[in-house]
Formats: structure tokens, C-alpha cells, sequence
């Protein structure tokens, strides 16, 4: 040993393996604008193509004339659904069971469906094209709100489920009616009500919204007539699953279909399921023999592409006079629009809402959610939520506010006494969900000690007084939010997408000179990767990060995988990139034994080699391990230095936080100020701190715009009014509040590394710190329940219904 | 989001693009910094067929005194008002209204004659003009003239431009020294138009104010000069009781449009909210 | 429709082009130019993602006509990173405070921090806000965008830089 050999520190800092705060590797691309994003790909001949949409949210469509179109210079074709039934194309399945019109057949349902894709040389000629298509409707009576859906006289949408009284999850009611999901004990709920000394019931809504990643969706699909290939870009989260899908409906054999993921603007759930878009493409490439690009605008995005939430739900909570919840029962009426689109895996057509017990101990639970149709866009599952987690976590944290103002509790004093017990892991929720760990109590005391919460809620409550007496307009409202998340989907037991269990993959290959590369079966839009990746894979095998590349998205590469959403990269390729370099470090082992002359049993791994116990120096390094791995390997065995692991988890992992938002509203205004948003997060092992905090400010900036007024609404016209970014509330630097990050760190025990995914945690636990601090601003004056969104009007409207402005 | 096709075309000359707008009829535009005409040709709900493109016409830029007035060219962007000296000294409410008006990369192209000149109600600057006191130059094919902003806007988009006509120029009495001044803007975030938006412009002596002008904007189908919520406030200190008179008074002359903004309700009640804020304000910095 | 003859500077290089009038500048720069590092991210003018540096001024290009930019000096982020390849202050701040992460809104927030910083040598952190209020972020939240621009600044400066604490 001397000053030159590197100490421990020096060594494990080399690697810039797990817990290392690792500069990303994609910047050094993105921030020269050399990034590889679909509308980046030229091919030559490529042609384009863009879609004729329905003004009407319900119509007939009588005809489609498309003469004076193809007269334009530059149109190709213009492909309607009977060319598409030629190919049996015309409808396609959705992941929820249903099946979704790529082309109108017939009829609308939803205003911008796709009725004709125009192909043309250029995307000018091909916009030229759509304006000069003639559709002729006849509007039919459009079905807006879903309370009304199931009446007696309601408009029928599904002309082609005419008669099916059974869908793909049970039986259905009525002819809007898609689902009836039931979960818990309705016996025992009911009791539990029945004897309960205080109760609360309330219609929880969660408005309609939209993901909007900056770039919106995109494909170029080219059809190689010769070899019989399609190669398909797009921004896809799952690209293997696309895969699968395209040669299912298309008929094309597999191996044939080549699906690149490149370089994703944006996800966030929106780039999860098969769009019209991607389907016209493909058939108008493989008909003309050349490649076809469909890039679409923004508000076919907003308008047209998955939405998120719109779940009424109406929460009840039994307790006791002195605050100990006795038993949930929750019934949510889902609004899926047209199509049954949802991106749910397959056995949970209300994906894991079941998680609304959210983080308290309810004994008893009962939940039904009841699935049904509107002539609004299809979708429902996307945006930060892991199947549904937002609306459940907002379900849960709205309604123990609730139940909080009624029985005169400090809604914190409520959480503390009913969190589930550090001890109580691994718990059984009462809607049938074993969480693997949690820590909950001190979460929310560290929350509650450096916020200063007693100090806060003493000068709101001061504030109150002010307000009273006339010497302020403002009102100050504290949000708490404590949250448990549901991800990594999943076990093969009871998650598959389609049909295919959503394990995830990861494959490893290791040079002669000590680099490597590595494939997975995920798909990152933006959460790093290829950065965090490979930081896993140096602190198993202590080979430097930098000496790993790793890629992503080319089906033809990376091994089989369900992609990128739900929070599941970490949980479950996360795991798998765990297993398979514990492969590798296994057969490096018996390398290095063999190496230096000793039994496998005689070496300890230390950071990146291994020691023979007692003698220090004799070491052989990971690099010099892959050198002998080419050349010297024990007799008998395979030289090479790679792996591949397909993970199927034992369990979901359970991340959680306690969030505090504190808020000021003027009431004249109705215009909000968040003073302070602290979010202390709990994902087990941190693999990249500076990710995490990266991933909570996007993640809880998408909160604040949801609860403050991002929405997705309809007219009673079944008109889109908030379809562009003029009305659809994206925040700029200016309105995105600052964020205080904390963290505590509680491994999941049945996870290789510990670590449990943080990526929509602070979707799901940021709306509900937004809303819970716009009803304590206005509780003391009256309210119990005031609907999201939070836009200033409302805040005004709230106010005015309190008397707030009576003379 | 791609335009309707329409020929291009780039005078020198005020005179050249008159011809050219006469000759061409309604399917031609003028084109400006582009930043109102350009997005609703990408949408498709303008197709004019020709545009006059106005940048490299000579004698639209700049600012300049013309006695007591300040003259500024039409083609001035919001970021020149933004950082001009003379702007700052004598008209100071422009640069409040330009800092609000839509984001820096819309305010460098942006210019006060398209704020002005298209009817859009949304628009900032007409308010302010009346408020100010201001006048249009006009040219067109039968010479120039001159229109009290005042008189200006007729109803949505619909302005007293007659065929052929652009504006060439802003000319602004400047206000006395020592003039207080406020541009209350309201809105759902940067870069959005007014829920409701009020300028003031006023004048203290001992305490009460002297004279004073009150302009509102997005509140009707046009920009509003609120007379008589202005005369209600000269004289007086402006204490609790006259602003809520003021407020009253001009929220009686408002009618704003329902949409995602707010019910009709809502933009009246915070636009009586914008005069009262905007008068204290003024009154604040009045000297 | 006739095609009109155009030409411009973009980053130091003279190109030309023929172009319908109709023809957007960020199509321009992206098909004819092949210079796909500007992006699109709505069709109203929002978003920023298309943001160049055209005659000093930070202007979204996809609200101008490549005609009326004949004649004009333009930077795309292309042309932003030093002339021995290395990242430029703002690249390297952008990376080194993580003020990124899918990377759509990049180029057009770094070609408008370029600009800013021209403006405002030395911005607060509300200016800075103020200054990117023409650009939108769905994946950061800001937050280290700011802290990428006053590193940029820092750098910029000849000062060191320190984060400010949370």
C-alpha cells in the first residue's frame, strides 16, 4: 500500500454505483440538441400522414367524399374504415378488453375521433389534404355527463355491443355499462357502519385531465415489401408490447416487426397504449410500400389521446367518537369515455384502486367501482397515477380530512392515530394488498417537526380570527397528504398486460476490456436510465458506471419487457439488472478462484474485485476478471462474461410520503399563493438522490397544475373547451410553486436492492396536499367539500357560496 | 397546424403597402410581428391569401417627442417599449401593461401597432390607449388621418380601420409629471389574457385626486374608458367608500364573456377588484 | 404556390433554401437545415420548445414565415457548445444541476437562457423565472432549471458558484 493506491472511498466514488448523485449520461446529447426523437427520423420517400377528425361528439357518418382531396398535389390516398376492413383493421382491442374504432365505422363517439387519414408526399400537402376532405353527419343526442349514463332513456353509443350483456369483466347493466368491480367484505363493512359512532359520506370527484408530455405522440412505420419487414418508431413506452400487439391484429409474423423506442419526449403515461395514429400508419406504409409518418398536433393530443381520472367517487368512513377508523366503504363511478381504453393490466379494469384504504388501518372495507361510457375522448388510466393510485390516494386523504373537521380532530392528530403500525408490516389491507414495508409514523413526525406544524396551525389560527374581525381578505389553509403508493406491477400471479405477465428483463454482457453493455426490457421518457442503470450494475460488479453503456427501446436488443409506466422500472428491471449481474458476479467469482489459485468459498467481494479472505493482497479486479474471462477460464466452462435475468416480483413495492402544502387565498380574487410545499419521500434505497429530487419536482409540479385547474372539460355539447394550452393550465416557471424535498429510507425487503420506485409518488401524493389545503383555507367558514379543480373562479365561488361577500 | 398557402409580399414604402392592401382586396393582411395573425393561420380560422409583410417598411419604428406628445411607430415591439428610456421617464403605465403582456420571446416580436390595431378584446394596449388619451395615424388610399383611440373599437375585431389602411403610428399626450399610475392585470397565468384588467391614470393634489382616467380591458366585446367610475373619484381621497363607487361604477358598463376564465359573475366582481387595486396604486405613486 | 428564393445565417454557416411562403421557420431549420435539435410541442404558441436566437432577439419559430427571416443572423442550439466541442456554460449547467430530464424542452430553454443572460447578466431568481415564463417544462418543474441558469450566469461571471441551500 502507498499514496498512490487508491483508498476505499476512493475506489467506491469510482464506480459511481448506487446512492451516488451520478451526472446524466443523456444530458451530454439532449443539451446539444443531438438528441433521437421520432419526428428526427427521415427516411428517403417517407410520405405523411394526418387525420380528418369529427367536429360532432356523437354524429352518423353519412359519407366520406374524398375527391376533391385527392385532387390536392401531394395526396396519395386518403384511408377511410372501409379500407380498413379490407385488413380487418378497422377496429382495433384496447389493453382494458374493449375494442376501440382506429377509423369511424358508421358513427363518432367523441369530438376529434379519427374519421380519415390523408397520406401525402409532405405534411403540408397532407393538412391541405384534411381540410379538403367532405364529411357529412348527422348529429345524435351526445351523452356529456355519467351520472346520466345509465338512465332508462340514455342515449346507446355502442351500437356494436348491441345485445352483449357480458364484457371482459362480467356482466353489464345497461348499454353504457362496461363493469361492475367489487372488492372487500360488504357483511362486515356494513356492520361495521351500522354500529359506528361517527360517519362521514361525500362525492369525491376527480376531474378529467391529460399527461401532456412536451412532445406529443409520433410514429414512422416502414413496410420493406422485399424482405416482408415493418420497422416501426414510435414513442412507446412498451415497445415490446407494441410489438406483440402489431403482429397479433396485423398479422404479421414477429420476428418481422422491428419496434424502436429512440429518444421519448415526455410519457407520463400517454405513450402506453396503441393509438389510431400508429395503425393507420402502419397500413398506409405497408400499401404503399414506403415509409409513413404521423406526428400529431397538440390538441389532437389533449383531445384525442389517453386522458386521465374522471372518477366520482363517494367515500363513507365509520370510526369511533374518538377517531379510530372502523371501515371504508367506496363506490366510484368511472368514466371511460367512448372506448374502454385503459391501460390497466388485465385482470383490473379499475386498476389498483383497491389501494384506497390508502396508508390507515381499516379493519373492514367494501369497494365497488361501476365502468361506463360518455362521447368523451377513450383512455382513462395514464398521468402519474399507477393504475388509478391518484384517484384512490385522493379518495382517501380528502375523505380523513373530512372525517378530521367532523370529529374536531387536527387532520395529522387523526393520521397519527390511524397509520398502520411500523410493526403491522408486512400488512394485509382490507382490500386484499400486502404491503411490503413502511415506517409511517415517523414520516409524518418528521414532516410535522420541520415544517413546524404546531407553530402553523397556530397562525392559521390567528389568521381566522383577522379574518373575522375584517383586518385580512386572505385565507390560510394547511394540506397534509400522506400517501401509500402501489408499484412495480407485477407479480405474474395476478398482473399481465394482454396476456403476457409483466415481468421485466435485463441483459448484460461484459467486454474483454472491462466495459460492458446493457440491455433492458423498459423504456425511459426522461427518468434516467441510462444513467441509474448502470449505477446499479457498478455497485454489483464493480465496474465503473461510465464503463457500462446501456440501452433501451430496440425490441430486436433488449430482451422482452412490459415497459416503462406505473413506476415499475426500478421495482421490476431494477431487480432483474440486480439478478442478472449477480449471475455475472457468481461466474466471476469462480473465475477469480481459479485465478488466484483458491476455493470460491476462500473470496470476499470487495467493492470492485475479489480478496482471498486473510491474505489482502491477493485481489484480482473486476476488470482483470473480464480479461481472463476471454482467454483463462476454469476448464469446463464457457469463456464469456454475460447474463440475462427475467424478474417476475414476488409482490408490489409500497413507496410513501407525508407532503405538506401551506396556502394562502385571497378571497376577493379567489388567486392562490403556496407559501411553502414540503414532501418528505419514502422509496426505500435511493439509487440516484439527485434523480429522485429531479423526478418529485416534475412530479408534484404536474400536482399542483391537476389541483389548481388543469382540465379536460366538456361542454353539455360534448365540446372539448380546454383542448389547447390557451385554457389547459400549464404552469410556467413563474406560477410552479418551490419544492422542499425530504426523505426517509424503509427497503422493501423482497426486492434485490431495496428499492421501491419514487416516479409518480409525488403525482399521487401532491394533489391531494393541494386540495386538502384549499378546504382547510375555507373549513372554518362552513365548507366540507369543495370539488377540484382549485382555479381562482372556483376559490371566488367557494367564498361567494360561504357568504363570504353577503353584504 | 400548418397555414393555408398565400402569396408573400414585402414593401418598402408606407405608400407600397397601401397599394397593395387596396389593390388586394379583403383575402390580404398586414403582417406585423405575426405573433396574433400567425397562430390562427396555423389553425386555419384566418386564410388570407396575400400578406404585406410590414418589417422592412421605412418610418414605422421608433420613438420619438412631437411636443407634447410621444409618438411611437407602429411596428415598435413590446421589448423596445420595454427598454426605451423615453417610455420609462414619460409614459411609465406602457412598460407595467408591455411587462404583462403575453412571454419575452412574444414581447420581441409583438409590436404596439398589432396590439393595437386588430380588435381583439383580449388585448392589452387599447385600454391603456384610451386611458391615455391617445390617437391613431392611419394611412390608407385616400391619405392619412388621425382617430382618438376612444373611438377606435366598434365591437370584436371590429375596428374604424376603413379598406387599404394600416396604422403607422401611436401619438400619446404625455401625462403630467408627477402622474400616478397602475395596469392591474388578472390572469390565470403568464402569458394568458385578462380575467379582467383596469389602468389607471391619475393626478393628487393635497391629498385628492385631481384628474383621472380608468380604462378596462377583456370586460366587454371592446376595451371600456370607465368615465363614470372616474369622476367619481375626483375630488376625494380616495377612501374606502369611493373606491367601492368607483368599482360599482364600472363594473355597471361591463359585460365580459363567460369562458374558462369565469362565469360572467366572477369577471365583474374582480374587475371592480382591478379598479379599486389599480387606483390605490396610482395614488400611491402620484406625486 | 411558387416558391420563393430565402437566405440566412444559422450558427455562422450561410444557407439557402427555396421555400413556399407558407413554410415555418422551425420547418425550415428542421427538414431543409436538417437541424432537428429545435422542437415543436403545440401549434399556439405556447409551449417554447421551438425557441431559436434570431438577430439578438429569443423568438418562437414556429410563429414566423422562413421569408420573413431572409436576410437574418439566427443560433439554434446547435450552434451553442464551444468550438472544441466541449459544452458550453449553460450545457454544462443544465447537466450539472440535473435541470433536464426527458430533454423536448431543452434546446428551446437553453436558447432562451442564452439570450436572458444577455439581458441580465446577473438575474435573481425571480427574473430568471420570468425570463423562461415563455418556456414549458413538464418534467422538472423549474426548479433546477434556475439553478442551471445561475450556474451558467456564475460561470459566465468568472464567479463560483454556490447552490442556494433548501
Amino acid at each position: 500500500m502507498n499514496d498512490l493506491t487508491p483508498t476505499r472511498e476512493q475506489r467506491e466514488a469510482a464506480l459511481e454505483g448506487l446512492g451516488c448523485k451520478r451526472k446524466r449520461v443523456e444530458d451530454i446529447r439532449f443539451t446539444q440538441g443531438k438528441g433521437n426523437y421520432v419526428d428526427d427520423v427521415k427516411l428517403p420517400g417517407m410520405l405523411h400522414g394526418d387525420f380528418v377528425r369529427s367536429p360532432h361528439a356523437h354524429a352518423r357518418v353519412k359519407s366520406i367524399d374524398s375527391d376533391e382531396a385527392l385532387k390536392v398535389p401531394g395526396v396519395l390516398a386518403v384511408i377511410t374504415a372501409e379500407t380498413l376492413k379490407t385488413v380487418n383493421l378497422a377496429w382495433m382491442p384496447t389493453l382494458a378488453g374493449d375494442v376501440q374504432m382506429v377509423l369511424a365505422d358508421g358513427k363518432v363517439l367523441f369530438q376529434n375521433q379519427e374519421v380519415a387519414f390523408v397520406v401525402a408526399t409532405d405534411r403540408y400537402a397532407a393538412d391541405d389534404g384534411v381540410s379538403k376532405v367532405q364529411v357529412e353527419y348527422e348529429p345524435l343526442p351526445p351523452l356529456v355527463d355519467p351520472f346520466k349514463s345509465m338512465a332508462p332513456d340514455a342515449p346507446v353509443l355502442r351500437e356494436d355491443l348491441a345485445g352483449k350483456d357480458t364484457g371482459a369483466h362480467g356482466p353489464r347493466k345497461h348499454h353504457n355499462h362496461i363493469f361492475e368491480w367489487m372488492v372487500g367484505d360488504k357483511e362486515l363493512t356494513d356492520a361495521a357502519f351500522k354500529k359506528a359512532d361517527v360517519t362521514i359520506k361525500e362525492l369525491i370527484s376527480y376531474h378529467r385531465t391529460h399527461p401532456s408530455p412536451l412532445e406529443t405522440c409520433q410514429c414512422v412505420c416502414s413496410f420493406d415489401k422485399v424482405k416482408g419487414e415493418l420497422t416501426i418508431w414510435g414513442t412507446f413506452q412498451a415497445p415490446h408490447v407494441i410489438r406483440t400487439v402489431v403482429s397479433l391484429i396485423a398479422k404479421l409474423p414477429e420476428q418481422k416487426i422491428h419496434v424502436i423506442s429512440p429518444d421519448i419526449g415526455g410519457g407520463f403515461g400517454n405513450k402506453v397504449g396503441a393509438y389510431p395514429g400508429y395503425i393507420c400508419a402502419a397500413v398506409a406504409s405497408i400499401v404503399t410500400g414506403k415509409p409513413v409518418k404521423w406526428v400529431e398536433d397538440r390538441i389532437e393530443n389533449l383531445t384525442a389521446t389517453s386522458f386521465a381520472r374522471d372518477y366520482h367517487m363517494t367515500a363513507e368512513i365509520a370510526a369511533t367518537g374518538d377517531g379510530k377508523v372502523t371501515g371504508l366503504r367506496v363506490h366510484v363511478l368511472a368514466d371511460h369515455g367512448a372506448f374502454d381504453a385503459c391501460a390497466d393490466p388485465s385482470k383490473w379494469p379499475a386498476g389498483f384502486f383497491n389501494i384506497v384504504t390508502g396508508s390507515y388501518d381499516f379493519p373492514v372495507a367494501h369497494l365497488t367501482v361501476d365502468g361506463v361510457y360518455t362521447n368523451k375522448a377513450p383512455g382513462g388510466v395514464a398521468y402519474r397515477c399507477s393504475f388509478r393510485v391518484t384517484e384512490a390516494a385522493y379518495c382517501i386523504e380528502r375523505a380523513m380530512d373530512i372525517l378530521a373537521q367532523k370529529l374536531g380532530m387536527d387532520p395529522a392528530e387523526l393520521r397519527l392515530k390511524n397509520l398502520i403500525r411500523r410493526e403491522q408490516f408486512p400488512y394485509h389491507s382490507a382490500l386484499g394488498w400486502e404491503y411490503d414495508s413502511g415506517d409511517y409514523h415517523t414520516a409524518l413526525r418528521k414532516m410535522m417537526e420541520v415544517t413546524d406544524y404546531a407553530a402553523l396551525r397556530k397562525e392559521q389560527a390567528s389568521r381566522r380570527a383577522a379574518f373575522k374581525r375584517g383586518e385580512t381578505r386572505e385565507i390560510m389553509g394547511l394540506g397534509v397528504s400522506f400517501f401509500t403508493e402501489i408499484v412495480g406491477a407485477g407479480p405474474s400471479k395476478n398482473c399481465d398486460i394482454l396476456g403476457i405477465a409483466m415481468f421485466d428483463s435485463c441483459e448484460i454482457r461484459l467486454h474483454p476490456t472491462g466495459a460492458g453493455i446493457a440491455r433492458m426490457g423498459t423504456k425511459s421518457q426522461g427518468q434516467g436510465h441510462e444513467t441509474t442503470w448502470a449505477q446499479i450494475i457498478a455497485s454489483e460488479i464493480g465496474i465503473p458506471a461510465d464503463n457500462i453503456m446501456v440501452e433501451e427501446g430496440n425490441t430486436d436488443n433488449a430482451p422482452y419487457g412490459l415497459g416503462t409506466y406505473g413506476s415499475r422500472s426500478t421495482p421490476v428491471a431494477g431487480a432483474a439488472i440486480a439478478m442478472a449481474a449477480r449471475k455475472i458476479k457468481a461466474k466471476a467469482q469462480m473465475i477469480a478462484a481459479y485465478k488466484l489459485e483458491v476455493h470460491e468459498d476462500d473470496l470476499e467481494w470487495d467493492i470492485d474485485g475479489f480478496r482471498v479472505k486473510g491474505l489482502p493482497e491477493k485481489f484480482m479486479s473486476m476488470k482483470d476478471i473480464c480479461w481472463a474471462a476471454y482467454n483463462s477460464v476454469p476448464p469446463g466452462m464457457e469463456p464469456g462474461l454475460e447474463a440475462v435475468s427475467y424478474y417476475d416480483p414476488p409482490n408490489m413495492t409500497y413507496p410513501f410520503g407525508a407532503y405538506l402544502c401551506v396556502m394562502d387565498i385571497d378571497v376577493d380574487t379567489g388567486v392562490h399563493k403556496i407559501r411553502h410545499f414540503y414532501a418528505l419521500d419514502d422509496c426505500g434505497t435511493r439509487i440516484n438522490p439527485m434523480i429522485i429530487e429531479g423526478q418529485v419536482h416534475g412530479g408534484l409540479t404536474e400536482a399542483f397544475a391537476i389541483a389548481m385547474g388543469q382540465e379536460i372539460r366538456y361542454d353539455e355539447g360534448g365540446n372539448v373547451v380546454t383542448g389547447s394550452f390557451m385554457d389547459f393550465f400549464m404552469p410556467t416557471a413563474v406560477e410552479t410553486p418551490h419544492w422542499e424535498t425530504d426523505f426517509t429510507v424503509t427497503p422493501s425487503p423482497h426486492h434485490p436492492i431495496g428499492a421501491k420506485g419514487v416516479g409518480e409518488s409525488p403525482n399521487v401524493g401532491g394533489v391531494p396536499a393541494f386540495s386538502n389545503a384549499v378546504n382547510d383555507a375555507f373549513s372554518f367558514l362552513g365548507s366540507t367539500h369543495i370539488q377540484m379543480p382549485h382555479d381562482y373562479w372556483r376559490n371566488w365561488q367557494a367564498a361567494k357560496n360561504l357568504g363570504v361577500f353577503a353584504a | 397546424m400548418i397555414p393555408g398557402a398565400f402569396n408573400y409580399h414585402r414593401p418598402a414604402s408606407v405608400t407600397d403597402a397601401v397599394k397593395l392592401l387596396s389593390t388586394l382586396g379583403e383575402d390580404a393582411r398586414p403582417l406585423a410581428g405575426g405573433h396574433s395573425l400567425v397562430p390562427m393561420m396555423k389553425l386555419r380560422l384566418a386564410t388570407p391569401s396575400h400578406l404585406i409583410d410590414l418589417q422592412d417598411v421605412a418610418g414605422l419604428k421608433g420613438i420619438r417627442r412631437e411636443g407634447d406628445k410621444v409618438v411611437i411607430g407602429a411596428m415598435t415591439t413590446q421589448h423596445e417599449l420595454l427598454a426605451s428610456e423615453e417610455i420609462r421617464t414619460t409614459l411609465p403605465i406602457l412598460q407595467e401593461a408591455a411587462a404583462v403582456i403575453a412571454d419575452p420571446q412574444v414581447r420581441y416580436r409583438g409590436t404596439i401597432g398589432g396590439n393595437v390595431a386588430n380588435g381583439d378584446p383580449g388585448n392589452d394596449m387599447p385600454a391603456l390607449m384610451m386611458t391615455l388619451g391617445a390617437a391613431y395615424r392611419l394611412e390608407g388610399p385616400n391619405g392619412a388621418r388621425e382617430i382618438a383611440a376612444s373611438e377606435f373599437y366598434q365591437g370584436a375585431y371590429f375596428t374604424a380601420l376603413e379598406p387599404g389602411e394600416i396604422l403607422t403610428a401611436v401619438s400619446i399626450p404625455a401625462p403630467a409629471a408627477g402622474h400616478g399610475y397602475a395596469y392591474e392585470k388578472l390572469k390565470r397565468k403568464v402569458g394568458d389574457y385578462a380575467t379582467a384588467g383596469a389602468a389607471v391614470v391619475l393626478t393628487m393634489a393635497a391629498g385628492k385626486v385631481g384628474a383621472c382616467a380608468i380604462g378596462l380591458t377583456n370586460l366587454h366585446e371592446t376595451p371600456l374608458l370607465a368615465t363614470d367610475a372616474a369622476n367619481a373619484v375626483i375630488g376625494t381621497s380616495l377612501d374606502p367608500a369611493t373606491l367601492e363607487k368607483a368599482a360599482s361604477a364600472a363594473q355597471a358598463i361591463m359585460s365580459p364573456a363567460s369562458d374558462a376564465r369565469g362565469p360572467v359573475e366572477y369577471r365583474k366582481h374582480v374587475g371592480g377588484i382591478m379598479v379599486m387595486r389599480a387606483l390605490q396604486r396610482a395614488a400611491s405613486r402620484a406625486s | 404556390m411558387a416558391k420563393t428564393h430565402i437566405s440566412m445565417k444559422v450558427n455562422g454557416t450561410e444557407f439557402e433554401g427555396l421555400v413556399e411562403p407558407r413554410a415555418l421557420l422551425v420547418h425550415f431549420i428542421r427538414e431543409n437545415l436538417a437541424l432537428t435539435g429545435t422542437h415543436i410541442g403545440c401549434e399556439t404558441t405556447h409551449c417554447g420548445a421551438c425557441t431559436i436566437d434570431i438577430d439578438g432577439m429569443s423568438v418562437k419559430s414556429c410563429t414566423m414565415f422562413a421569408v420573413q427571416a431572409n436576410g437574418s443572423e439566427i443560433t439554434t442550439i446547435e450552434g451553442m457548445a464551444n468550438a472544441d466541442g466541449t459544452l458550453s456554460p449553460l450545457q454544462e449547467g443544465f447537466r450539472m444541476m440535473h435541470g433536464l430530464q426527458c430533454g423536448y424542452c431543452t434546446p428551446g430553454m437553453i436558447m432562451r437562457a442564452h439570450r436572458l443572460l444577455k439581458e441580465n447578466p446577473s438575474p435573481t431568481e425571480e427574473e430568471i423565472r420570468q425570463g423562461i415564463a415563455g418556456n414549458i417544462c413538464r418534467c422538472t418543474g423549474y426548479q433546477n432549471i434556475v439553478k442551471a441558469i445561475q450556474y451558467a450566469a456564475a460561470k459566465l461571471g468568472g464567479v463560483e458558484f454556490k447552490e442556494a441551500a433548501e
